[in-house]
């Protein structure tokens, strides 16, 4: 796993980890996760993959880079964070209890489709494929933003050029067979 | 007159941050900056598609790159977290040979190439740095004496370190508030994360994270916030009831755009600046100065 993760544009540093602990410390969300960032990279280190990719804790990361600019090994931790979310979607062991990923491949899905994210179709999708009881829940938040004009019910389109040329990119990325 | 092209990202253009952009484009008008967007941009992919499908999400934002790279000048977003992603693709495409020839070849299936050739800079750099403190005080027609202001920075206009401000103890918005007139509001959690997406997927875990910023800039006897970035804002300022219902709280803390408070001290009217559209009313707190 250690080559593996290596080979993916910004994972190289983990080799450098001394498990000091700073990104875990530094982690508005450690107490959250299964395992924390440290824990992670010493799980990749030991070869655990499976135990490592169906962890709920890199769904937890907010990307919020604090452990990447306090590392004083100078590892990019944030980076590996999604690499491991990316592998986890990858071999299919993207649930772990928690509806980040399927946030996060909901978001894709339009961002990808579209080449625009319309805020409202994303939210009431995901809602829908999680849990419809949030959704009712949602609805004083999706008024509040209604009543000022701040939902739009229409997406943002490309032109039909833009479309087929990001269509034609993004099928192309995906022949390639991933990101290392 | 500067001139940048424009990337406003899909939250600021179509979504629930036209404020952001109405401001930013009013502004930059009275400070001769023009805004020139993008044509046929596209999502920047955000933190979500680089989490499922990395190649894919660097692909998307690459595009947007070689777009803007016609155009030979600096590219400029008000938007965080494109600024990260865009920012991140450019500094991928540097430092790593074997993914940047997978991303030239995904480019040239629709036709286009990237040299690397594009500056991407978020709205606040462009602001305190290429137009400066100075040009901006001079444009202030309405002093915002007396107002006490919590400079939010949150996380992705400081970190990863693409420049122009300190990642944990930034200044620049603070100076910028000052140069309007305003007081800026100690405020120690100004670079500390709102929650980001994870308040739709994970809302207990997000509203944890905005109670403790409002609580930071509230107990400094800040009046409003003001962000760079619009997930910031609509964590702070649509979801204070939930923290309010949640924590049995009373926060009333109007969050602005801190283009919308330019505007404000720049005498702007309300439709070039949609202060209306914020949640938590910002009428009373900035009635003497309108």
């Amino acid at each position: 796993m250690l080559d593996e993760i290596c080979a993916i544009p910004g994972g190289e540093g983990i080799r450098l980890c001394i498990q000091c602990g700073t990104c875990t410390a530094s982690c508005p969300n450690a107490d959250k996760m299964e395992h924390t960032p440290s824990q992670l990279i010493a799980m990749a280190r030991a070869d655990m993959r499976d135990e490592l990719l169906s962890s709920n804790a890199m769904w937890y990361c907010l990307s919020c880079y604090l452990c990447t600019v306090r590392c004083p090994r100078g590892i990019k931790q944030t980076d590996l964070m999604h690499a491991f979310t990316s592998l986890a979607v990858r071999e299919g062991l993207s649930h772990a209890g928690t509806f980040t990923p399927t946030m996060y491949r909901s978001f894709n899905h339009f961002a990808c489709a579209l080449g625009s994210l319309p805020e409202f179709g994303f939210m009431t999708w995901f809602y829908l494929l999680s849990n419809p009881f949030r959704a009712w829940r949602m609805i004083p938040v999706a008024l509040d933003l209604l009543k000022r004009g701040r939902l739009s019910i229409r997406a943002r389109r490309l032109t039909p050029e833009g479309t087929d040329q990001l269509k034609a990119i993004l099928d192309k990325a995906e022949s390639l067979g991933g990101f290392s | 007159m500067r001139h940048y092209t424009y990337f406003p990202g899909c939250s600021a253009s179509d979504g629930g941050a036209k404020a952001y952009n109405w401001s930013a484009q009013a502004i930059s008008r009275v400070l001769d900056a023009d805004l020139s967007e993008l044509e046929d941009w596209n999502c920047c992919g955000s933190t979500p598609s680089s989490s499922v499908d990395e190649l894919g999400a660097f692909c998307m934002a690459a595009r947007n790159l070689a777009l803007a790279e016609k155009r030979g000048l600096d590219m400029v977003t008000p938007c965080s977290a494109c600024y990260v992603i865009l920012n991140h693709t450019n500094s991928y495409l540097k430092e790593y040979p074997h993914f940047k020839a997978k991303v030239d070849e995904a480019l040239a299936a629709g036709g286009l190439a990237y040299r690397g050739g594009v500056r991407v800079r978020h709205m606040l750099d462009v602001m305190t740095n290429d137009i400066g403190y100075d040009v901006i005080a001079s444009k202030v027609k309405k002093p915002l004496g007396g107002l006490k202001v919590a400079p939010y920075y949150g996380c992705q206009v400081v970190r990863p370190k693409f420049g122009f401000d300190h990642p944990e103890n930034p200044q620049s918005l603070d100076k910028l508030i000052a140069s309007l007139g305003a007081e800026p509001a100690p405020f120690p959690l100004k670079a500390r994360c709102c929650g980001g997406s994870l308040i739709i997927s994970e809302e207990d875990l997000a509203l944890e994270l905005i109670r403790n910023l409002l609580d930071s800039a509230a107990s400094h006897g800040a009046e409003c916030l003001v962000t760079v970035c619009p997930l910031c804002q609509t964590n702070m300022d649509a979801y204070q009831s939930r923290v309010n219902k949640k924590f049995e709280t009373n926060y009333k803390l109007p969050v602005l755009f801190f283009t919308q408070l330019m505007g404000v001290a720049f005498g702007l009217e309300e439709r070039d600046l949609g202060l209306k559209t914020g949640i938590v009313p910002s009428e009373k707190i900035l009635l003497k100065y309108r």
